[in-house]
């Protein structure tokens, strides 16, 4: 039995099968995710279409430059995993050990600088619900547009978990040598799934914090 | 004798024994078995809620149970019924058996993501009994807010975790299915010999994953809102209810389709095999189930033509809704054109068939009645939709249902049930579903609405009537529960292709190997040559490699 073979699960006829069928199966289901992030957006969209002064309101009290170096983190994790795909095509066992680990490493600051955000945010009485103040004529869809925030950042927040989570199985594996040239496609497809999760924010940082600058 | 005949073979039921053999099955063909045995599960108790409620509607008066638990049940009947019994049904108990044996694999493309959605099935099962059990909920399976999201005092949010949980079953059924059909066809399996059955689930796949996601982040929301106070659907900060219900019905609409598209790949398979004939038009049919997975995303402001959504949007809508029926008239039409001159035998299978031409005929022209925008105003929320849809879902998918369980029971299980009593119980099922539902198309086009418990006298003929009906009905039910599992050590030995059908499925010992076959086929026609021998049709190939 071949090197390759070791990985064929026995129901595929060969490793190609089964490779290219991982593959489309998660090309599937970003196609599901994007599904599901569409829908928030959607709502986002028409609410402001109604309520556009006080989106634009609402959207100057969050943190532009807190965003901005998040977009930058984010965007640099994008880049470290590539560099672990890569080195996982090229034979690299210790870079894509280094890799992984950085991009976890990127993907806890974003959510570090997440957390202190909310933080913020519910001492300025931004948080929805009963504590909720805002400039009084706008305040009711300003509520609307928080809501958004918590909602859509808290939705991404939850893939950047569930992706740091892939992450650490991935290094542990890596660690015992499982990944190589002929076989590596669980770190190809967690790369296309950060990616994914990456290029949400890509949408909801203008969306949310650059909104009240542009308008 | 008969048992060692089956059990001499090595199959996959026989394969190996014991509770885990089966908790932890990868094997496709078990996993259909577990989802069997659940959906069962659950379409007896949606089918309970539903008992009671005909025992209500006996008499004019609440007699039996006040406003509150009334509104309960309708609730329960509806979220089991759609979310756990119709959604699942054919997909995951036909479709998990039938998607790898119809197009030649060994499994699904993700035997573990196969077994993971059955258990988040069983997880989202438990959280809905679990909001049951505590007391209920009462915002009917739509969820509409306001009233889910802020007022109801009911277990909203452990049913809505339930119903957003099982979601992801769906999700990764349909996944799992589309990947295998693009990637797992045995050689000589091209897309255009492949069976209508492969393409009606195809087209439901697509609407598992596009449409699902939409319900559940919807969900998501609504949950938000009524936990946390976020009020992306609360009226009283500007937030728009109408809003939840595009999104809600960008789903449930397509969701219908879910229901009949599986069913009209039985019916495709049932209408050939029992005609002896191969299908009229079979690439049209094919389409026709694309079409309809398509068009039925575009469709679902239908259900809102009195919610104050614009009169152009509903304009639109309406449109578009009278589209869908083409592709749908396209199949009854070729169904059609395929008995003329077959030469037709009444197994029961096909009695299902048959009878669901007619159903869903008559539940697809009433669908126009309600696409029309003046009539919709006058029957909205009125028993002549509950008739509608009920004609739809229990006319069209649980005969479409229950004709392919009959039919490949003997694949499944290798015996046959009893004919005489599958006949019977196929005549009761029909002649006790238009007695249930063809005096609610009445009621409602004269006036009575749907959702409540009590009613004025003038309507209790009918509603006699109709609970009579449910009681044929429900006797119709369980005699299949009864001699399909009398079959199980009674039955008769099937062999492999009782029926002479020609679909690979029947080219392979019944009950098939755990790979379904010893040695992976070739094949060289479509899948309804039935001038053609088998042997015509398939060659088998190199041994499977194991």
């Amino acid at each position: 039995m071949s090197k390759v073979e070791v990985f064929r699960q026995h129901h595929f006829e060969d490793v190609e099968q089964q490779h290219e069928a991982s593959w489309l199966g998660m090309w599937v289901f970003l196609a599901t995710e994007v599904m599901f992030f569409g829908g928030m957006f959607a709502c986002y969209f028409v609410y402001k279409h109604w309520y556009l002064q006080a989106f634009a309101a609402a959207s100057n009290h969050l943190d532009i430059w807190l965003g901005a170096i998040n977009t930058a983190v984010l965007i640099c994790s994008s880049f470290t995993m590539a560099m672990a795909v890569y080195s996982a095509e090229t034979n690299r066992a210790k870079p894509l050990v280094r890799y992984l680990l950085l991009t976890i490493l990127l993907g806890l600051v974003f959510l570090g600088i997440k957390l202190f955000e909310y933080h913020s945010k519910f001492e300025e009485h931004l948080v929805p619900g009963s504590s909720f103040k805002f400039e009084e004529s706008l305040a009711r869809p300003a509520e609307i547009f928080f809501s958004f925030y918590f909602a859509m950042t808290g939705m991404h927040a939850v893939h950047m978990i569930i992706g740091i989570g892939l992450l650490t199985a991935l290094v542990l594996q890596a660690r015992r040598g499982r990944f190589s040239v002929v076989y590596h496609t669980p770190v190809e497809l967690t790369g296309l799934y950060w990616h994914f999760v990456d290029i949400v924010w890509i949408f909801l940082f203008p969306l949310l914090y650059l909104l009240g600058r542009h308008v | 004798m008969n048992l060692s005949e089956i059990e001499r073979r090595e199959h996959y039921l026989n394969v190996n024994y014991g509770i885990r053999s089966w908790l932890f099955t990868t094997d496709h063909k078990r996993i259909a078995w577990l989802y069997l045995l659940s959906v069962t599960v659950f379409f007896f108790i949606g089918g309970l809620f539903a008992t009671l409620m005909r025992i209500e509607l006996l008499t004019p008066q609440g007699d039996l149970v006040q406003a509150e638990t009334y509104n309960k049940f309708f609730t329960m009947h509806g979220v089991t019924m759609v979310f756990f019994f119709l959604i699942p049904s054919i997909p995951n108990v036909l479709g998990n058996f039938l998607v790898p044996m119809m197009i030649g694999a060994r499994d699904l493309a993700f035997p573990r993501l196969n077994l993971a959605s059955w258990y988040i099935f069983i997880l989202g099962g438990a959280f809905t009994l679990m909001a049951a059990a505590a007391g209920g909920v009462d915002t009917g399976w739509t969820f509409y807010t306001p009233y889910s999201s802020i007022y109801s005092n009911t277990h909203v949010v452990l049913t809505v975790v339930g119903v957003f949980v099982t979601g992801f079953s769906s999700i990764l059924t349909g996944l799992n299915f589309i990947v295998t059909i693009h990637k797992m066809r045995a050689p000589g399996m091209t897309w255009f010999r492949l069976p209508l059955f492969i393409w009606a689930h195809y087209a439901t796949s697509i609407i598992f994953i596009l449409g699902t996601p939409v319900i559940a982040i919807t969900l998501v929301l609504v949950g938000l809102e009524r936990i946390f106070r976020l009020g992306i659907f609360d009226p009283a900060l500007g937030g728009d209810p109408v809003l939840f219900q595009h999104l809600f019905w960008f789903y449930s609409h397509p969701a219908v389709y879910i229901m009949i598209l599986p069913a009209m790949g039985v019916v495709s398979e049932l209408i050939a095999c029992f005609s002896r004939k191969r299908i009229f038009g079979y690439s049209v049919v094919a389409f026709a189930s694309l079409a309809i997975a398509v068009i039925g995303f575009l469709v679902w402001g239908h259900h809102m033509f009195v919610a104050g959504q614009s009169v152009h949007a509903s304009m639109i809508f309406s449109l578009l809704s009278f589209l869908v029926a083409i592709p749908s008239a396209i199949k009854v039409f070729n169904w059609t054109a395929t008995l003329y001159k077959g030469s037709i035998s009444y197994d029961a299978p096909m009695l299902y068939a048959l009878g669901f031409i007619g159903l869903f005929t008559i539940g697809g022209l009433t669908g126009l009645f309600l696409a029309t925008l003046g009539i919709d105003v006058h029957v909205h929320d009125t028993y002549f939709v509950v008739a509608h849809f009920h004609y739809i879902m229990v006319g069209g998918a649980v005969m479409g249902y229950l004709g392919g369980i009959h039919f490949w029971w003997p694949k499944m299980t290798g015996r046959t049930y009893p004919e005489i009593w599958a006949r019977l119980a196929a005549l009761l099922i029909f002649v006790g579903f238009n007695l249930t539902f063809f005096p609610q198309f009445v009621l409602g086009y004269v006036g009575m609405p749907r959702r409540y418990h009590v009613y004025p006298p003038e309507f209790q003929v009918l509603n006699v009537m109709s609970t009579a009906g449910a009681s044929i009905l429900a006797v119709g039910y369980l005699l299949p529960l009864m001699y399909l599992i009398w079959s199980l050590r009674y039955g008769a030995v099937a062999g492999a292709n009782p029926w002479r059908a020609r679909g690979l499925e029947w080219q392979t010992p019944s009950p098939p190997p755990t790979e379904n076959f010893d040695r992976t086929p070739t094949v060289t026609e479509g899948a309804y040559a039935y001038e053609k021998d088998p042997e015509e049709i398939y060659t088998l190939g190199k041994p499977a490699h194991v």
